[in-house]
């Protein structure tokens, strides 16, 4: 039977050390809603949205309370918009009436994002992708949950750097739509390489193709309970280190798992994947930064951050694996910048740059993420930028994004709120060079000889 | 069997066990084990409870076994089993 200490534990990583369930997010397909008529389509995607969605916020409140775990968001993916509005729609325009009933679907059944404002283009651009790729800056400064992302590249199929140009473009066009709000759209836009079917996190969540009608996944987080444990073993080796953080892990990804079990039993809907992930928040205490600094350095960033990170990284992934019946999504470390405080602070106290940042994304999950650049920036610039995460990504072979804000109007020095769950953040220099003639070249980047197994 | 965990936590005063299983009790709820410690002067209590019999919901359950807590000054939670077995159990 279960002793008092053990139930305290739990409690106290509940109540002290911001364990909670990050995320329960419904995919659901839209395959079955494809017609050629835009109105209908429109119609049979609020309907399935709103019926298969219709008891989401509800059993996610009713597990919260019977096991006293906080669910902080309920939310949606759908099928990429760019397979679903193909044969509907011939202007960016018509592709936008699918984002606004998108929100109309989300506000209705009360989840705060819905992902799946997608094309996947990694290798090539279908007339309906370009369409909803240009409609993305309309689309995200015209509604209020609906969340964008783009895969451009795959170690599979290499890099679209056609869809890494037009990119650069749409997210400086993004960024001016809302420029009033420091470029606020931006958050709710991600490319990606290697963008996984079953992620459960926004901006970059969306149904793949392979999956079920419809699929519960969870994300869980607990960058606070890692840092709490790691701070009995200060001044131990990396032996105690590892298996400390793997522990960990394994508790927080258990809870994930039994909610995930439990959401999809009220709902009855198959169980998909627990992502297993720290993803932190502005909270104190909430950072995964602070596990950096934990382990051993002064600021995230100093000399030691990537090997830091890349031990950080792997231990969450072994520790959680065994707690878990399905691991998917993106699955590791978050490092956003303005959704972490030791991040904001270190970027503040001169310890990280961009590059720095670029290198960390070569061992955890999953890129470049929330970081506020100036609005200067070239939209090339911020192709090349993108076109290096995705060569990481491929020939790593893991996810890899890009999800930055150009704060039009603002520089180096200058601060970008976002409020709530999306903090603030430090606009970050960015490399002034041009890579123009590299951009402008067109075409696409081979896959790399070893994606060649077959 | 439908297994809950109560826990209590606040300052130690007279009456707490008293008055959680008079509660208990009229619900028709079955206490399977009681464990207590004081830690600091802080009293920290928990019950396995059987909730198959009651006809309480648990919703309904937890949140008036919260203002019973915040009437003497404690804090009591209800949670089921399962959070803390899957935690701590392989």
């Amino acid at each position: 039977m279960l002793n008092i200490f053990e139930v305290a534990e739990t409690n106290k990583m509940i109540e002290k050390e911001n364990l909670d369930v990050r995320t329960i997010t419904l995919g659901i397909s839209l395959l079955d809603c494809i017609v050629s008529d835009l109105e209908q389509l429109n119609k049979n995607i609020f309907n399935k949205i709103t019926k298969t969605a219709r008891n989401l916020v509800s059993a996610g409140k009713e597990i919260e309370q019977e096991f006293g775990i906080p669910i902080v968001n309920k939310r949606i993916s759908v099928t990429p918009i760019g397979i679903v509005g193909a044969s509907a729609c011939k202007t960016p325009e018509d592709f936008v009436t699918i984002a606004h009933t998108m929100d109309r679907a989300a506000k209705e059944v009360g989840v705060n994002l819905i992902g799946g404002y997608s094309a996947l283009v990694s290798k090539g651009m279908t007339y309906g992708d370009e369409l909803l790729i240009r409609s993305i800056p309309m689309a995200l400064a015209q509604t209020e949950r609906v969340c964008s992302s783009v895969n451009l590249g795959s170690s599979r199929t290499g890099i679209n750097m056609d869809g890494v140009r037009l990119m650069g473009e749409i997210i400086k066009e993004t960024a001016e739509l809302t420029k009033e709000q420091d470029g606020a759209a931006c958050m709710k836009l991600v490319v990606f390489c290697n963008a996984p079917d079953d992620n459960p996190f926004m901006a970059g969540a969306f149904h793949g193709v392979t999956e079920c009608d419809a699929v519960i996944n969870v994300g869980v987080s607990g960058p606070g309970v890692v840092k709490t444990a790691l701070e009995k073993v200060r001044g131990e080796n990396f032996e105690v280190l590892c298996e400390t953080i793997k522990k960990t892990a394994f508790k927080v990804t258990r809870v994930g798992q039994l909610v995930a079990q439990e959401a999809s039993r009220m709902l009855d809907i198959p169980f998909g994947i627990v992502d297993l992930s720290l993803a932190p928040t502005p909270a104190v205490g909430d950072s995964v930064a602070d596990i950096l600094c934990e382990i051993g350095l002064e600021y995230a960033g100093a000399p030691g951050t990537t090997a830091a990170l890349a031990l950080l990284n792997d231990q969450v992934k072994k520790g959680g694996v065994m707690a878990s019946s399905y691991v998917g999504g993106l699955s590791g470390a978050f490092i956003p910048v303005s959704e972490d405080q030791g991040m904001i602070d270190a970027v503040t106290a001169g310890a990280l740059t961009l590059e720095k940042l670029e290198a960390m994304t070569c061992v955890c999950s999953v890129g470049l993420d929330m970081i506020a650049i100036p609005g200067e920036t070239k939209a090339t610039s911020i192709s090349g930028m993108i076109a290096d995460e995705m060569a990481i990504g491929m020939v790593n072979q893991k996810t890899t994004a890009v999800r930055v804000i150009p704060a039009i109007g603002k520089d180096v020095g200058d601060k970008v709120e976002f409020g709530g769950l999306f903090g603030y953040a430090p606009v970050m220099p960015v490399n002034k060079f041009s890579c123009d003639a590299f951009i402008g070249r067109g075409g696409r980047i081979p896959a790399p000889i070893h994606s060649f197994k077959n | 069997m439908k297994k809950t965990i109560i826990t209590v936590v606040g300052k130690d005063t007279v009456g707490i066990i008293a008055k959680v299983c008079t509660y208990l009790a009229e619900k028709d709820i079955n206490i399977l084990d009681i464990s207590q410690t004081i830690v600091q002067g802080y009293f920290n209590m928990m019950m396995v409870v059987d909730t198959s019999q009651t006809k309480k919901s648990h919703g309904d359950m937890s949140e008036e076994l919260k203002a019973l807590g915040e009437g003497i000054g404690v804090i009591i939670k209800c949670q089921r089993e399962e959070i803390f077995e899957k935690m701590h159990r392989i």
